[in-house]
């Protein structure tokens, strides 16, 4: 029961910034909004069992790519979004409302054919006698013995991407 | 227990909030952040049927995600920057020409 509750809290949390980020208009507003939604997911894959990837999450995304977000609109200093004249109110106030609950009915309606809601998951799971399932130790372990070409491979993409960045904001002279 | 499809839903709807933030918004920054919205939901269908398949290869693909979409938001920040050193404005309507 208390798995369910949380669930609720948390999705709850999630879908409200989720939808705020959607609603205001100053995109530091927008950033803290999804400074929420990413920390309750974290909270939510705490709830699966992944203990790793809720670290990460916290670590990565809501810490050090938020940061850049924030630093880069303070470093713009981007003011209130402006409207554009011949944009469709119609299509902003029914189509994305539309668009969101079209969406979740059909994931609703498709994982009910496949009859993925009588499955329950959530809690730590025990696995192999091993410890919290998505431990540290577990991810690393996969990570650095079958997975470890394309852990190699994502280093060389992030030096790359540094290198990008660089060359990409650097002032010409 | 939560059964597995309220994951899905709720992924579902993350990403819905994101496609129409990409769709609706025309600040390039809010755009970014509705991509970041997307990957966000993506990443939480991979650990909820991760978790209900017991395999950890979800969570390999989730770390490898993360992985992109911070070297993404890296490059892509780099460029707004440099759109907006050139062309002094954040709006993507304005923005509509490869040359000066």
């Amino acid at each position: 029961m208390l798995p369910l509750v949380l669930f609720f809290i948390f999705a709850a949390l999630c879908v409200g910034g989720a939808i705020n980020l959607l609603v205001q208009k100053h995109p530091i507003n927008s950033a803290l909004s999804l400074i929420v939604v990413m920390g309750s997911l974290a909270l939510i894959y705490l709830l699966l069992g992944a203990e790793f990837v809720a670290a990460v999450q916290v670590i990565v995304y809501a810490g050090a790519v938020m940061v850049l977000f924030v630093f880069v609109i303070m470093l713009l200093n981007a003011g209130v979004e402006e409207r554009t004249e011949h944009a469709s109110r119609v299509a902003t106030v029914l189509g994305v409302p539309g668009l969101i609950i079209g969406l979740s009915i059909a994931v609703w309606v498709v994982s009910h054919l496949a009859g993925l809601d009588r499955i329950a998951i959530g809690g730590p799971t025990v696995m192999n006698g091993s410890d919290v399932f998505g431990n540290p130790q577990a991810i690393g372990r996969l990570l650095f013995r079958d997975f470890l070409l394309p852990f190699e491979v994502t280093s060389l993409l992030i030096l790359i991407a540094i290198m990008g960045a660089v060359v990409l904001a650097r002032r010409e002279e | 227990m939560v059964p597995l499809s309220y994951y899905l839903v709720l992924s579902a709807i993350l990403f819905g909030c994101g496609v129409a933030g990409f769709l609706i918004k025309r600040n390039i920054i809010t755009i970014f952040l509705s991509i970041e919205l997307m990957l966000n939901g993506v990443n939480l269908s991979f650990v909820a049927f991760a978790a209900q398949l017991k395999s950890l290869d979800g969570h390999i693909f989730v770390f490898f995600v993360m992985v992109v979409a911070a070297a993404e938001a890296a490059v892509g920040l780099a460029i707004i920057i440099s759109v907006f050193r050139t062309r002094e404005t954040l709006n993507v309507d304005r923005v509509n020409l490869l040359k000066l």
